[in-house]
């Protein structure tokens, strides 16, 4: 079982987000993240979906998505390069200063390229701002939780898009 | 520029530039536009059911006896939902079909309005593809998406929801002949570097027998199996869905394999070492405990979907195709085997364990029934329900050329036969059209009678009546001590309910009971003598009556309950 990761390309219509994510309860994909959103095509939508899943269930689901009439294109974002980012809000509560203090310093070690910050701060809490990879998001939650007693987390899910190949750079 | 037409003409003009000349209907008030534009309409017949499952169903019977694509029409709301069921067992059968629903206005969906579902959403895990109309000016082109996709490729039902007002609305009056769907592209090649190295495994094979399921038969690809399999002297057997696809009385053939198939047919998968399996999905019925199908074979499967390929068995060369195009090219490579013994082997398999049942102690033997149905009806389509008449029609009815098995595989569907067996019947009106039913089933959708008279359909409906549902109470039987809970079809005054000959009588359809083995013959001819209607034939059977062999659901195909 590994997380994997897939773009879709599909139609703009009524239904078709029920009808993707019904795959994934119909058949018992262990669906992790799935985010859509339009493209540069007002027709067109794209779709970043992660899975858990081995090597046999998730070729199956790619399989199963190429199938739909409403899917224009699978691309599997596994085995090649991609940018990806997930918007991440965590809130931080019941803080003194002590713990402030160390919320600004979390924020300042994960922050690379301006990537996280504390966006918003009130008399015993914080709130932090990342765009980060899930993974690294991941990794920033596991340490609030360790660090800190009351956080509230809201995740976004992935975007993400094939890197421009070398040959165009 | 043609003047604009109203949506319910378009709909008219549709079906005949899809050359409809047949669809099954029920009315209701989100469709009374469009039934009146039938009414205007010369060229189409429409078939009024009594229950749209049932239109469905008969539907199935009709694409299925004519390879085209069947037409459904119901309204909203409860029309919409009874054809649930339908859809779905077109859907596990691979069944062209477009079913066409009402819906309430536009401007009312989504408030609860009186009879509105969303029966899109509702049905989408079963439709190829579903819609609701919500332009007029779409219409056209979605109508002739639905009968695109849902009649190439791997078919299946496409459902089409069309509000009341937009049947009504004037808008674009041409309905094209061809559209773009930029998300579907069916398989019409064959990858021929995969399809040599499966033929490579096969012709190197010792013990090499052929799987061939449905998609043979859907394909229209049974003459080049038999051409195939004749050049490579490779013995086939067939999946229920495949049954018929290979001439029953051929040598090569070895039956039907999986839970009910022939001991030597699931020897031959046991024991083979390449099984080149084509148009087949690897059902579980099929297949068994999974682990252990198949265990010495390196295994090839051909089928047009991919996402049927390692599902549910896992495979050595996967050729992504349709059957008639991969069997094209197959026969143009294949040369003959040695396989004298392997064939011989199997043959002793059959010897050991012959199919055949026990004379039974009380009423007919279904064994007798079926072969009376060979005898007299040689040339007719034959129609199934579901449950144990099912598995022993698969087992003891020979098809020769011509002859289709329609049988609600994939589904399991109780209710199928009858309304199947009036369909297949309109659709092939030339052809004798046999129901092998149970007691149970048919009770499900007989209110069909009312179709079959007032349609003047000769279907021959055979009820195999134990006065039980017989698959269940053999499980009960067999694996749960007898305890026969629900099963037991009788009424605690012992009467049967209802009596089928004065049930038939209420029709003024003829009916026969059908009590001991010498009556089989002559009412079968009797009932082959009522032309123009249907005949009801009750043939008493017995409840301890067995399907044998069986494979236990979730064991391997290599134990069988032989007795």
């Amino acid at each position: 079982m590994k997380n994997r990761w897939i773009a879709l390309y599909v139609e703009n219509q009524v239904g078709v987000l029920a009808k993707v994510s019904g795959l994934f309860s119909a058949k018992s994909y262990n669906l992790q993240t799935l985010t859509v959103g339009t493209t540069e095509r007002d027709d067109v939508s794209r779709m970043t979906i992660s899975v858990m899943a081995d090597d046999v269930t998730f070729e199956q689901i790619k399989k199963q998505l190429n199938a739909m009439v409403e899917v224009i294109k699978v691309i599997d974002l596994t085995t090649i390069p991609i940018h990806m980012k997930e918007i991440l809000y965590a809130k931080v509560k019941g803080l003194d200063s002590a713990g402030k203090t160390e919320a600004f310093q979390i924020a300042e070690v994960f922050n690379t390229g301006g990537m996280v910050r504390i966006t918003d701060i009130g008399t015993d809490s914080v709130l932090f701002e990342c765009t980060l990879t899930e993974r690294k998001n991941n990794d920033l939650i596991s340490l609030l939780k360790t660090r800190f007693k009351k956080i509230e987390v809201v995740r976004g899910g992935a975007v993400a898009v094939e890197s421009i190949s070398s040959s165009c750079r | 520029m043609a003047l604009n037409i109203t949506g319910r003409k378009l709909f008219v003009k549709a079906l005949k530039e899809e050359g409809v000349d047949t669809i099954f209907a029920y009315p209701g008030g989100m469709i009374t536009d469009i039934v009146d534009e039938l009414y205007k309409t010369d060229g189409i017949r429409v078939i009024l059911g009594r229950h749209e499952q049932a239109l469905v169903h008969e539907a199935e019977g009709y694409a299925r006896a004519t390879g085209k694509t069947a037409v459904v029409l119901v309204t909203s709301g409860p029309g919409a939902t009874n054809t649930i069921t339908g859809i779905a067992d077109a859907y596990y059968d691979s069944i062209p079909m477009v079913i066409f629903t009402g819906q309430v206005p536009l401007h009312l969906i989504g408030n609860d309005a009186f009879q509105e579902v969303d029966i899109v959403g509702m049905t989408r895990s079963i439709t190829k593809y579903g819609v609701t109309v919500r332009n007029r000016d779409d219409m056209g082109r979605l109508i002739k998406m639905g009968f695109q996709i849902a009649s190439t490729g791997k078919p299946g039902p496409v459902l089409i929801d069309i509000p009341k007002d937009i049947q009504t609305t004037s808008g674009e009056p041409e309905y094209p002949s061809q559209v773009d769907i930029r998300g579907y592209h069916p398989n019409e090649t064959v990858h021929i570097g995969q399809l040599k190295k499966a033929y490579r495994l096969l012709k190197n094979a010792k013990r090499p027998l052929i799987l061939a399921g449905g998609g043979v038969r859907i394909a229209g690809a049974q003459k080049k199996l038999l051409e195939f399999a004749t050049k490579m002297n490779v013995p086939v057997t067939t999946t229920v869905m495949g049954k018929g696809v290979m001439p029953e009385d051929n040598p090569l053939f070895v039956g039907n394999c999986g839970m009910h198939g022939r001991y030597a047919a699931n020897k031959a998968v046991t024991e083979c070492d390449v099984l080149f399996s084509i148009g087949t999905r690897f059902n579980d019925r099929i297949t068994g405990e999974l682990d252990e199908f198949a265990p010495k074979a390196q295994i090839v499967h051909v089928d047009i979907a991919s996402a049927s390929i390692s599902r549910n068995v896992v495979v050595d060369v996967p050729v992504t195709a349709d059957a008639k195009i991969a069997l094209e090219r197959l026969v143009e490579y294949a040369e003959p085997m040695k396989t004298d013994k392997w064939i011989a082997k199997i043959s002793e398999w059959e010897q050991e364990h012959p199919l055949t049942m026990p004379n039974t102690k009380i009423g007919n033997c279904p064994q007798d029934i079926c072969e009376g149905i060979n005898e007299v009806f040689p040339d007719a389509n034959i129609v199934t329900d579901v449950g144990q008449h099912q598995m022993w029609a698969s087992q003891f009815i020979r098809l020769h050329k011509g002859q289709e098995f329609i049988t609600s595989g994939g589904l399991g569907t109780m209710g199928f036969g009858f309304p199947a067996a009036i369909g297949a019947s309109v659709g092939n009106p030339k052809k004798p059209t046999v129901l092998i039913t149970g007691d149970g089933g048919f009770q499900m959708n007989m209110q069909e009678m009312a179709t079959a008279m007032s349609e003047n359909i000769p279907v021959v409906i055979c009820i195999f009546n134990n006065s039980n549902l017989g698959m269940v109470r053999q499980m009960q039987q067999l694996f749960y001590g007898k305890r026969y809970e629900i099963t037991d079809l009788s009424a605690k005054d012992g009467g049967y309910y209802p009596d089928f000959l004065k049930w038939a009588e209420s029709y003024s359809c003829k009916a026969i009971r059908v009590t001991s083995s010498e009556e089989i013959i002559p009412a079968l001819k009797a009932a082959r003598a009522n032309k123009g209607k249907p005949t009801v034939i009750d043939f008493l059977v017995s409840p301890d009556d067995l399907v044998l062999p069986m494979v236990k659901s979730g064991t391997p195909l290599s134990e069988m309950i032989l007795k």
